[in-house]
């Protein structure tokens, strides 16, 4: 690194290190100082979602109406879904695009710095917003965070408030991923071609331009949500001629695509930490790339496959169903292709390495219970009970989550240059997956008995499992504390950590130093450098 | 400096990647009714109209019609059906009243909304006349019973034999009002 320079006011960041104080964070226009932001703010919500959630299976630990009425019950689920997901999932993702892929690429940085510090910026805003919807009249949006009118509408002063916070939102990935794909279309290092960039860089291309698509498309229907709501139009008022079930077709052609930006760059995740400790190149390359893309193209013609009890012609049924088992077929190509990286290599199991196995076996069992819910006489007894709950969660949570955790563990010898406390990482690793189990399996058998999502309140026949997922919750919440200590314990005192953090590893940031320069790639890598960071 | 303008100039055709996304939600409006109308699926505009039909009774078969009657919005109404349900055959013409009251308190202007249930049924129900056809005023405290004729279509699929008509009275006091 340049040397440090202490002349206050004075911040020349094309040859120095970091502006001091607060303007290095505020006037951020470096990738990996945004990364950071991106991250810290993605664990922060991490933890607010989940005291959400904790409230909500405080509650459903017995039946009857104990700790909370049934009101602020319903915003937490609604809270609990719109933070977890636009606040902890979207901002981490867009924290390790920010950190990886101008390394990955050999790139300088992101291509267009400013607009990634505003970006940044407007996030702590739209959730300032949103979570002051708790605090005015009438309480925060309890109709579930899918908005469904006309129950949505019937809200108190929050829903304004908690429509703007999700333009923000929406603001704030459309111009992330803006960056993302400028950065990786424009901004690679000679001789990293786009069919031999990390497969992490690929996974987000293809959920960047997700984002560019949907995310104005849900902008738009809380839009007319609002004016439902405030200037007397009725695109879903039944009286005036609107329809709330084209709501529901609106926000899921958004919200199906969602559900694959949430999980794709934990699939490109996947795919960088699978070789590494198997010590082999991934196996199928361009089979994974295609594979992504084909899942990205069918995320827009399923969309309907949440709704199907609103009723639809039998032909709807027939294509929603088999489009939505059709994705079976590229999900199946790569997880087959990770399995058979990891066959016949000499395998260790590092941190990154237990979790990226977990999201192998737990994700394949929500793809599994996502396939009993796209055949249509199924999902109508399954629909809106428990099942659903732990199918999505499923998916989320020992899915994206877990991808996250891995990558953080991955890379965080890269970022702070000093090794982690494997052995708390170890016992991180063993209480999450131990307690994620025993949180939302018991949900498919309550979804299975017939226990409907979204109330406060249960059928006694119902308790034991709940009681055993409310045990699982807080277990679950519990070590999640791990994570922040032992990060923090690693940038305090962890054991210095060489280039190549992991023997296996493979790809242009293992070239940098750990930890990497402020301004890395500042010259392109060599072509040597390249051929080495870049083989599979 | 060449990086940086096609930095920018991919930016700007992001940017209009996106803003055409967002018009594209706001065209899923029209296209919902194009769709609706084409399939006639759901199609709230055909119920909502009078039908031509001629009778073609096939006594041979039965159909349970339902009669139900919803008040979301309009307030303090009181709303029934005459009777709960009919015994009907396929094309042949029948009648019935709904009843409503108004105990608003003022003058109000009524909208009903029909619908049919199952989908699959709608389009073989025709009404011939019908009181969701014009928006209904009663005045404060009026009570009188409102007429709909309908036919069910002999095509109907045989696997239908039992149909839900629903009616959903909105205030439409505003609306129309500022028609006038």
């Amino acid at each position: 690194m340049a040397h440090e320079h202490t002349a206050d006011g004075h911040h020349d960041h094309d040859h120095h290190g970091p502006a001091h104080g607060w303007r290095r964070w505020v006037y951020a226009t470096n990738h990996k100082d945004i990364g950071t932001m991106y991250l810290i703010f993605a664990c922060v919500m991490f933890f607010v979602g989940g005291l959400m959630a904790l409230v909500i299976r405080a509650e459903l630990f017995q039946p009857g109406l104990q700790l909370v009425d049934p009101q602020f019950f319903n915003s937490m689920t609604t809270m609990h879904a719109l933070v977890m997901i636009f606040g902890a999932v979207m901002p981490a993702w867009t924290g390790l695009a920010n950190w990886m892929i101008p390394m990955q690429v050999g790139a300088p940085d992101m291509a267009l710095p400013r607009l990634n510090n505003f970006s940044f910026w407007i996030l702590p805003f739209a959730f300032t917003l949103l979570l002051a919807t708790l605090f005015v009249p009438g309480g925060a949006p309890a109709g579930g965070w899918t908005l469904y009118p006309p129950l949505s509408l019937q809200a108190g002063d929050g829903f304004p408030m908690a429509i703007f916070a999700i333009h923000l939102m929406g603001a704030s990935s459309i111009l992330g991923s803006i960056n993302v794909v400028v950065t990786i279309m424009n901004m690679r290092a000679p001789g990293v071609g786009l069919l031999n960039m990390p497969l992490f860089c690929w996974s987000w291309l293809i959920t960047a331009y997700l984002l560019i698509a949907t995310m104005p498309v849900l902008a738009g229907a809380v839009t007319m949500l609002l004016t439902d709501h405030f200037f007397a139009t009725s695109f879903f008022s039944a009286s005036g001629g609107g329809d709330p079930v084209m709501f529901q077709h609106i926000f899921w052609f958004f919200g199906h695509p969602e559900v694959y930006i949430l999980i794709l760059p934990a699939f490109g995740i996947i795919s960088e930490i699978v070789p590494t400790f198997s010590r082999k190149p991934l196996f199928g390359y361009d089979a994974m790339v295609y594979a992504t893309a084909a899942i990205a193209f069918l995320s827009f013609i399923v969309w309907a496959h949440h709704m199907f009890t609103v009723g639809m012609p039998l032909a709807g049924q027939l294509f929603f169903t088999l489009s939505t088992m059709l994705i079976s077929i590229p999900t199946g190509v790569k997880v087959f292709n990770w399995t058979a990286t990891m066959w016949k290599g000499s395998l260790t199991f590092e941190p990154p390495m237990l979790f990226a196995l977990a999201f192998l076996f737990l994700f394949t069992i929500g793809g599994f219970s996502g396939l009993m819910l796209a055949i249509v006489p199924a999902d109508f007894q399954y629909h809106d009970t428990y099942f659903v709950v732990a199918h999505f969660h499923y998916v989320l949570v020992p899915g994206a989550v877990f991808a996250i955790m891995a990558g953080v563990y991955y890379w965080l010898p890269k970022w702070t240059g000093k090794m982690y406390d494997m052995k708390l990482a170890n016992w991180h690793f063993w209480l999450s997956t131990i307690f994620v189990n025993v949180l939302f399996f018991p949900q498919h058998f309550l979804g299975l008995a017939g226990m409907p999502r979204r109330i406060p309140d249960y059928s006694t026949q119902f308790t034991d499992w709940n009681m055993v997922s409310s045990v699982g919750a807080f277990g679950f919440g519990l070590s999640q504390l791990l994570f922040p200590y032992l990060i923090w314990k690693c940038v305090k005192s962890g054991a210095k950590s060489e280039s190549r953090s992991w023997e296996g590893a493979h790809g242009l940031e293992w070239e940098l130093t750990s930890p990497p320069p402020y301004h890395s790639w500042t010259d392109p890598p060599s072509r040597e450098i390249v051929a080495r960071g870049v083989q599979h | 400096m060449e990086q940086r303008a096609a930095n920018n100039k991919l930016m700007l055709k992001l940017l209009g990647f996106a803003l055409g996304s967002f018009a594209f939600g706001f065209a899923l409006v029209p296209l919902y009714d194009v769709l609706c109308d084409l399939t006639g699926f759901g199609n709230q505009r055909a119920l909502a109209q009078a039908r031509e039909a001629t009778e073609n009774p096939d006594d041979s078969r039965t159909i349970t019609v339902d009669f139900l009657a919803e008040l979301p919005s309009v307030g303090n109404w009181e709303f029934r059906p005459l009777v709960g349900s009919m015994q009907v055959h396929p094309g042949r013409l029948y009648a019935t009243e709904f009843i409503a009251h108004n105990l608003t308190g003022q003058d109000t202007i009524a909208q009903a909304v029909p619908n049919i249930a199952p989908g699959r049924a709608a389009g073989y129900f025709r009404k011939t006349d019908c009181f969701c056809f014009t928006p209904q005023k009663f005045a404060v405290g009026e009570q009188r019973p409102m007429l709909v004729r309908f036919i069910v279509d002999p095509a109907i699929p045989r696997s239908v034999d039992r149909i839900t008509l629903s009616y959903t009275f909105y205030d439409e006091s505003t609306r129309v009002a500022s028609l006038n």
